[in-house]
């Protein structure tokens, strides 16, 4: 049966190859549609769908920063930690300092990029594995997150920022705009620059793509530093969806982030990957998520759902690579 | 003035010194056989060389210029090209990229958006080049990964003959062949010399070395222990400087 599944699957994976999708996560993000809309009459209603892609657009933003760091065999388990400090940071801007709106934004965007350039640095330079140091990052950017609020959200932000979080222009939500934006503007970086191409061969054989004078410490620094502004990004839209700096915001979203890539088709272990695929992987959790709601499932029962995606998409891709033929 | 130029270069790792000052010439179009007993520092010579190492002392000119303090992609940029033993290639990216890995070749997106990779010239010139070598690769679009030892072999030296080098340097490019394969390198390693690049071969297999090259150098713990021309040397006096039994 499976190889008789295969020659289908092959023609489609190689149309859908490239603008670098796997035909396999696309396949269960339209069977999860079909299935969700027999079992529930709103889940294809226009209101539901905006729902969906409005509650996929914090992780999916940071899923673009882990596809990146995961395609150069690296990982970052800071991203939901560096949200939350991103996200009190820019709103301290505003609220505690009195800074005009754009400091929001660049207050933001400025903590995201400088807590990824730590991690850089310290995985490049002081040679720390990446594991360890995002680990480290994870607590380190939440503590501060805390101290800079006292504990508490910072709420009330100026109209503009709220414009970014909840506003509809043409009758679309402005973080999916957003999303969308950062993910074409992604997907051609890591598809068709040399910053991509390099990322790649980084993650898959590092000895290659140091041979062929690839500068293997700047790249590192860069993407980690990409990750972080991914996640400070991912900070200032949560920020002006929930008129707050929010401490404790992106509490586990690192788990989101990695999963979507992953599922999307990313390689755990470096050297493959696309943005267009994260999305797709960004999609099936924010399709998950909001059929468990629509069909009333206990909030603590989504959490272990989202484990065993991730478990299972790792092991069904392992499953795949092994059964490659050479 | 020679191609390239070793003056009394020194390396260690730790307590150990695995260069004693070696010295040595390569001219252009000259085949230099490089051989030694394992640990006796023909690698790390030649990653001196390509700048993967930097020597501890002594000077790499290459081409009439002090080249000592250049990083790998400086020197790569001036014509100095290895091929590894373990090849160095990026097996899930398909053979056209790894052939211009590093060197990726760029256009304006629309016309505005700089730094988009060609990716159709990449293609172009990477089947270009794999015509040139007259060797067998089912498509330039599949993952290097899924090829035969030989054929990434070949991917290796049509990257390392895409940018024009002057001095290529070959670490036992044939040991994991088989003998056809062999035949075709070494066949290519005379071709390369014919139009005027300098090589380097590695290698433990003396048949291969006595076949290519036309000069010999033999290291021995990290000193230059012989230093002959082909025709003034047979295989048993180079075997017996190689395993120092040579009075």
């Amino acid at each position: 049966m499976a190889a008789a599944l295969r020659s289908p699957l092959g023609a489609l994976n190689r149309a859908l190859g490239r603008a670098h999708v796997r035909v396999e996560s696309l396949l269960v993000l339209v069977a999860l549609v079909v299935a969700l809309s027999i079992l529930s009459p709103v889940f294809l209603s226009v209101s539901n769908l905006f729902n969906i892609l409005l509650a996929t657009t914090t992780v999916g933003i940071l899923a673009i920063g882990a596809t990146f760091v995961i395609c150069a065999a690296g990982i970052d388990l800071s991203l939901g930690s560096v949200l939350g400090l991103a996200s009190v940071s820019g709103a301290a801007m505003f609220a505690y300092l009195g800074l005009p709106w754009p400091f929001v934004i660049l207050g933001c965007l400025a903590a995201g990029a400088a807590a990824g350039l730590v991690n850089g640095l310290t995985v490049a330079i002081a040679r720390v594995p990446a594991f360890i140091v995002t680990l480290g990052m994870m607590g380190i950017a939440r503590g501060l997150a805390l101290i800079i609020s006292g504990g508490q959200g910072i709420y009330g932000m100026p109209p503009e920022i709220l414009f970014l979080g909840q506003a509809r222009p043409f009758g679309v939500p402005t973080p999916i705009f957003i999303l969308v934006g950062t993910a074409i503007l992604a997907h051609w970086v890591l598809a068709h620059t040399r910053f991509g191409h390099h990322t790649l061969a980084l993650g898959d054989n590092e000895a290659a793509a140091r041979a062929t004078g690839i500068d293997v410490r700047r790249l590192r620094i860069l993407l980690y530093t990409l990750s972080g502004l991914m996640a400070g990004l991912a900070g200032l839209v949560f920020t002006a969806r929930v008129n707050t700096g929010d401490p404790t915001a992106g509490l586990t979203y690192e788990l989101l982030a990695i999963t979507a890539a992953i599922i999307g088709g990313t390689n755990l272990f470096g050297g493959r990957g696309s943005i267009l695929g994260t999305m797709v992987g960004a999609l099936i959790m924010g399709v998950v998520q909001n059929g468990l709601n629509l069909l009333a499932v206990q909030a603590y029962w989504q959490q272990m759902a989202i484990g065993t995606v991730l478990v299972a998409a790792v092991w069904l891709d392992q499953i795949r690579q092994r059964g490659r033929v050479l | 003035m020679s191609l390239l130029e070793l003056d009394g270069l020194e390396k260690s790792f730790g307590p150990v010194q695995v260069l004693r000052g070696v010295t040595l010439r390569l001219e252009a179009g000259e085949v230099l056989g490089l051989l030694g007993d394992n640990g006796a520092g023909k690698s790390t010579l030649m990653k001196c060389v390509t700048g993967v190492h930097a020597a501890d002392r002594g000077t790499v000119r290459f081409a009439g210029e002090d080249v000592t303090h250049l990083p790998p992609g400086e020197r790569r940029r001036r014509g100095i090209e290895m091929i590894y033993q373990d090849l160095a290639l990026a097996p899930q990216q398909d053979v056209a990229n790894n052939i211009f890995l590093g060197r990726e070749p760029t256009r304006r997106l629309w016309g505005l958006l700089p730094g988009h990779v060609d990716k159709a010239r990449i293609d172009r010139e990477a089947q270009a080049m794999v015509d040139r070598l007259g060797v067998r690769v089912p498509s330039i679009h599949i993952p290097v990964g899924m090829l035969s030892g030989g054929q990434q072999q070949t991917v290796a030296i049509a990257r390392a003959l895409t940018f024009q080098p002057k001095l290529v340097i070959m670490d036992e490019p044939t040991a994991a062949l088989a003998v056809r394969e062999v035949n075709s390198v070494l066949d290519l390693i005379a071709r390369m010399a014919a139009d005027g690049i300098g090589v380097i071969l590695i290698s433990h297999r003396l048949n291969d070395v006595f076949q290519a090259c036309s000069r010999m150098v033999v290291l021995q713990r990290g000193a230059v222990a012989a230093d002959l021309a082909r025709a003034d040397t047979t295989m048993a006096e180079i075997v017996s400087y190689i395993v120092g039994a040579h009075a």
